[in-house]
């Protein structure tokens, strides 16, 4: 009989999955029963969501980061678009809103993490799409790039609401190629630019934190920190505003760029014993496999796994899980596991940016990777700018399609990075802090 | 790591002031450490978070973030900072003895 794995969402996870699945069972049909493989997503437009960055400042269309979703998959991958209702985690079925019930044999979660916005008060009332806008979506990247367009001076603020969020270097990247942006317009000199933020620093991690705070400094870019958004406050005549912390502390703006919370996706709430309070899925963080049953799997921004909510994350995270399924469909142990690994490029304007590797154990540090000869680690460099460009070109034609891309594998690698002495760095043993 | 007096019995915290064991800890301990941070009184309100904090402690390993005791604790975000000023999840996790609660990256 035919086995069937559902994978719900037809982003960089459930995509790059479908596809490795696809690949091995193709391969090995006679080890294996037919295996038939479905793609569940709301919408044909995959946005190549590190490109949502670059659209506030010009940088780059619509048109160049967003493709049709069916046409990333084999052909061979059944494609359904429509609204996910809920999961019978019991039964072994999506049922689907327009009313097509799918069973599976295995279920993968692969539907990314949610803007809630209305988490924030005020986030999205009066003010929104004028004054406050978010570049964590397409319609209000492209809202901010007419409005920086605009923008002759005065006070910009970028905002994290709350962790965690999808990108976390992206806020910071952002005020980067804003310093860049008013500097080449020539308007850098009355513009204040203040990034607000809930963490302690710049990061989460002591290495990547002191480095990022110190370009923010460099930069003449002012860092509040600690700062826990309880509301944004608009003008009464629509033009600029406040973020008032929950400690009573207020952050003037003329321009707001929040990055609102993060949820994971709402038919999640919906399906009993699947997620945790925000909608997350629960997940083993080395083998992938969901808490909520063996045949339930997970990946990328949909889980709740300690590291960073980001496109590396489930490209590297893509390669265990395929490994994991296959095995379970084998009735063999999982024991393919996932160290963390991630690796960002950040953007820091003027056509250089810096690059971070960690996993669970390690946090980013400097060095080069993948090993002592290769691209510099948390120093900005215009080879790691180039690297970053040419990744959007890597992304559809390798990563998606689910090969392997050479040099970057799921386990990191530690050649190449300058492991401080414990004096200057404190706390990197725990995943998440 | 650092070893303290409260209530009478010696408590070994880490660098930022958190229990190395949440079992060591006690109530009256709590309301020692409360005082030092400018909590004269911890009200039945505080206590509602507090246990709540160390139940969530046991069940999952890590005490809540705020966003989440604000959605489940029965104690509204705004009123969180109200009874904790200097931060909710942080200044609660540590008077209820438990480690710090971990964010993500």
């Amino acid at each position: 009989m035919t086995k069937r794995i559902v994978i719900l969402g037809g982003g960089t996870g459930g995509t790059l999955t479908a596809n490795r699945l696809h690949r091995h069972f193709r391969h090995h049909n006679s080890e294996h029963q037919p295996v038939e493989i479905i793609v569940v997503d709301q919408d044909d437009h995959h946005v190549y969501q590190p490109g949502l960055l670059f659209v506030p400042f010009g940088l780059a269309q619509q048109s160049e980061i967003v493709r049709p979703r069916h046409e990333q998959l084999n052909r061979d991958i059944e494609f359904v678009q429509d609204l996910i209702g809920h999961v019978d985690i019991h039964a072994d079925t999506v049922h689907l809103v327009g009313g097509r019930e799918l069973p599976y044999d295995v279920l993968v979660v692969a539907t990314g993490a949610i803007l809630a916005f209305d988490e924030t008060e005020g986030l999205t009332g009066p003010g929104w799409n004028e004054s406050v806008f978010t570049f964590y979506d397409l319609p209000g990247a492209t809202a901010l790039a007419a409005a920086l367009d605009k923008f002759d001076g005065g006070k910009l603020v970028v905002n994290v609401v709350d962790m965690p969020i999808k990108c976390p270097v992206a806020p910071l990247e952002f005020c980067f190629l804003a310093d860049w942006y008013f500097t080449e317009r020539g308007i850098r000199d009355r513009t204040e630019i203040t990034y607000a933020t809930p963490l302690d620093g710049a990061f989460t991690k002591p290495v990547a934190s002191a480095a990022l705070g110190s370009l923010l400094e460099e930069k003449q870019i002012n860092l509040v920190t600690e700062f826990n958004t309880g509301a944004v406050e608009v003008n009464a005549e629509g033009l600029g505003g406040k973020l008032v912390g929950y400690d009573g502390r207020e952050v003037p703006f003329d321009l707001a760029v929040v990055v609102p919370m993060h949820s994971g996706a709402a038919f999640v709430g919906r399906s009993e014993g699947l997620g945790d309070d925000l909608n997350f899925v629960p997940t083993n963080k080395s083998s992938l496999q969901a808490n909520a049953k063996p045949n339930v799997f997970a990946l990328g921004d949909a889980t709740n796994v300690p590291t960073s909510k980001a496109g590396s994350v489930t490209h590297f995270e893509g390669e265990v899980l395929v490994e994991n399924i296959i095995r379970y469909l084998d009735h063999r142990e999982l024991d393919s596991t996932y160290d963390g690994h991630a690796n960002c490029f950040i953007e820091t304007g003027f056509g250089k940016a810096l690059l971070i590797d960690f996993n669970y154990e390690t946090e980013p540090l400097s060095g080069h990777f993948p090993a002592a000869v290769g691209m510099p680690l948390l120093k900005e460099s215009r080879m790691n700018h180039l690297g970053k460009l040419m990744f959007q070109w890597v992304y559809w034609h390798a990563l998606l399609q689910g090969r392997d891309i050479p040099g970057i594998g799921a386990d990191m690698p530690t050649r190449g990075k300058e492991v401080p002495t414990p004096d200057t760095s404190t706390g990197t043993t725990q995943g998440a802090t | 790591m650092t070893t303290t007096t409260y209530a009478g019995a010696p408590v070994e915290l880490d660098d930022e002031g958190f229990f190395i064991d949440p079992n060591a800890w006690t109530p009256a301990m709590a309301e020692e450490m409360a005082k030092a941070d400018g909590i004269d009184t911890l009200t039945e309100p505080h206590w509602t978070v507090l246990n709540f904090m160390r139940k969530e402690y046991f069940e999952k390993g890590t005490g809540p973030t705020v966003r989440v005791l604000g959605k489940t604790s029965g104690v509204s975000v705004k009123d969180l900072y109200l009874l904790f000023p200097k931060g909710p999840a942080k200044m609660a996790a540590r008077i209820a003895g438990i480690h710090k609660p971990k964010g993500c990256i």
